[in-house]
């Protein structure tokens, strides 16, 4: 979300940066290898001090991460590299990456340890360079939080009362990072540069509309941060129907992740879910949920919304999502690899079981839920998810259009299943070829770049084409109808909403957070002004053109401060 | 070089607390101790000291397990710890 934000507050460093190759400087090898040990030595103490402290799994946790600190088997590849030159802030840095890639590659349960190893690492070079020690710092007043990126675990320990914007050296819109903070509707800037530069306590003002990162503020940002604060709490909440002026209406759905997530979109306004991220019954384990487990998960986000509709995305492992009993964590290319609706062709029956337990929570509930797969590339997988969703007695099959070749078949795709939901941030990395975790790819992976914009296009023509085609089928009434949702964070960008809505997608899943500013700016035009608006992004040539052209179109945006 | 073979009795296999009560203990000997899989090549051992190296030789509970050491004197420190290999730790 665009928005800005000043803010007298401490800025907090929260990730190490390491220059590439740090080289030792006016020490020798063995004065090197006397600081590397004495700061492990210290960090293990410390931990050694926090275990003593804990009780049961929490301390024996503990210990065995003091224990790591001060390793041999750490020190001895850390030592090796000093006496190749390196910096002893750079040897542990790059023996810890070693190790971590190591355990990852072993999975289940030494895979889990791979963050400890990396705490630790980041540990031992704040202990060298004199720093404090780095995590999410836990101030007693709001901050500003400065990463080099954030990963999907930190999520659950960000507090958003106390954090009042990131801004990050790497990552791309649709890094983590980007997500996180616009499910927070927090300000962010990503890929900022000199992020790394500023010292830790400076006052800076994160304009996350401009994207810029100023330090050292005057009375104009402090006014204006003082509006913005006032006008996020004036934007108030979704009413539950967004409509244009001329009537034309856009049912706005929620992306969660588990009941807890449902309820609260519920209370936001959310007229559904438009993505239920099934993952959050797999993470974290070694072996795969039961059916009774699922269903019970699953029955708890139906519960949310008895008159609405959920759609639910079978399992999405692999790429940033590794799973130990799914994923194969040694594919040179994980982005391209054996994940989403895949993991069928390595792990057979993952999906039927799931599909069963979807089956088994919708019996007596009175939810619409609809079934999608994630990763479909061709309309024979289509054809094979349809034929297991009946098999499991799901009258709604669909599929998530995010790789480019689903886009550009999706008439041969809905031929097969009911519905399609746009996920732009893959089809943006996938079209682009661009890494979406990479801030200096951030400009390629923009939902506004031309190319992403046609595939949108051409997924909607596919599905009315293919529409056109069943009409005299004789359906069995069941819903979906060819229709085209969008479910990535591109829906909830206000203006490159009313964008969707003109290309002819007909519903918009996003966070809770952004349904009312999008249900706002969408409520200013009527649909023939989107189409307008539509074909003027579409005809733009670069990403920054169309969302100039159309954002000129929106006074609106102005008005509100998106 | 003298050599001891012992069965790991922690049912979680030698990860978690019993590497670390194993790594511990055979870091405070006074001589330097190879752990290896039976059947794996000398060579391949790693530091017993080390508990990332014990986690990553993956021995579960069952599995036999060598340790050497270069010093003959150290019958007595690699019996004491395979009675630590010998223990179920998590019982």
């Amino acid at each position: 979300m665009s928005v800005s934000l000043g803010c007298q507050c401490l800025l907090h460093r929260f990730r190490q940066w390491l220059a590439a190759r740090e080289r030792r400087s006016n020490t020798t090898v063995d004065e090197e290898t006397a600081r590397l040990k004495t700061a492990a030595k210290t960090v293990q103490a410390e931990l050694q001090k926090r275990a003593d402290s804990a009780t049961g799994d929490a301390r024996a946790v503990l210990e065995a991460t003091a224990m790591m600190a001060a390793d041999p088997m750490l020190l001895k590849s850390a030592n090796a590299l000093i006496v190749a030159g390196t910096s002893a802030e750079r040897a542990v840095w790059e023996a810890g990456a070693q190790v971590a890639d190591m355990l990852r590659g072993l999975g289940g349960y030494m895979a889990e340890r791979t963050q400890d190893v990396l705490d630790v690492r980041s540990r031992v070079v704040a202990e060298l360079r004199g720093q404090p020690a780095p995590g999410i710092p836990t101030a007693d007043h709001p901050f500003v939080l400065a990463a080099e990126d954030l990963a999907p675990a930190d999520t659950a320990t960000l507090n958003p009362e106390r954090v009042l914007a990131l801004i990050t050296s790497s990552g791309g819109p649709q890094s983590h990072t980007a997500i996180l903070a616009r499910a927070l509707g927090l300000p962010a800037v990503v890929a900022a540069r000199g992020v790394e530069d500023i010292e830790d306590g400076t006052e800076v003002f994160v304009d996350g509309a401009a994207g810029t990162v100023l330090t050292g503020p005057g009375d104009v940002e402090r006014t204006a941060a003082v509006i913005w604060a006032e006008q996020a709490r004036s934007l108030g909440t979704y009413s539950g129907t967004c409509t244009t002026t001329d009537g034309h209406r856009v049912p706005l759905l929620a992306n969660v992740g588990a009941g807890a997530d449902a309820r609260k979109a519920a209370e936001a306004g959310a007229e559904g879910v438009g993505l239920l991220r099934t993952e959050f019954c797999f993470l974290d384990r070694d072996t795969e949920p039961t059916v009774a487990e699922q269903s019970a998960a699953y029955r708890q986000v139906f519960d949310a919304f008895p008159d609405g509709k959920v759609v639910v995305r079978t399992l999405d492992a692999g790429a940033d999502k590794p799973l130990p009993f799914l994923t194969d964590a040694s594919e040179p290319n994980p982005a391209l690899g054996v994940r989403g609706y895949r993991t069928e062709l390595s792990t057979p029956g993952v999906v039927d079981r799931q599909l069963k337990a979807i089956a088994e929570a919708a019996d007596g509930a009175t939810t619409d839920i609809w079934v999608m797969a994630p990763m479909i590339s061709t309309a024979e997988e289509a054809r094979r998810f349809a034929d297991s969703c009946a098999a499991a007695g799901l009258k709604v099959p669909g599929v998530m259009v995010e790789v480019p070749s689903a886009a550009l078949t999706s008439r041969t795709i809905l031929q097969h299943v009911n519905f399609a939901s746009i996920g732009t941030n893959d089809l943006t990395q996938y079209v682009m070829a661009a890494d979406r975790q990479l801030g200096p790819l951030a400009a390629l992976n923009d939902p506004w770049q031309p190319a992403v914009l046609e595939l949108i296009r051409l997924t909607v023509a596919g599905a009315d084409a293919a529409r056109g085609e069943t009409d005299h089928d004789a359906q069995d009434g069941a819903g979906g109808d060819k229709s085209v949702g969008v479910c990535g964070e591109a829906a909830a960008d206000p203006a490159l909403a009313v964008v969707l809505v003109g290309l002819g997608v007909q519903s918009l899943s996003m966070s809770s957070r952004a349904l009312a500013a999008v249900a706002a700016v969408i409520g200013s035009v009527s649909l023939a002004d989107a189409q307008e608006l539509a074909e003027k992004a579409l005809a733009a040539p670069t990403a920054l053109e169309a969302r100039a052209a159309v954002r000129a179109g929106l006074p609106i945006l102005e008005t509100l401060g998106l | 070089m003298i050599e001891r073979k012992a069965t790991v009795a922690s049912r979680v296999g030698l990860h978690a607390r019993p590497a670390a009560i194993f790594a511990e203990a055979a870091g405070e000997l006074p001589v330097e101790v190879t752990i290896a899989l039976e059947g794996s090549p000398a060579d391949e051992a790693m530091d017993a000291s080390s508990i990332l190296s014990l986690m990553s030789l993956g021995a579960e509970h069952g599995n036999v397990v060598v340790l050497r050491s270069e010093d003959d004197g150290a019958g007595d420190a690699l019996d004491s710890l395979v009675r630590i290999l010998e223990t179920d730790h998590d019982a």
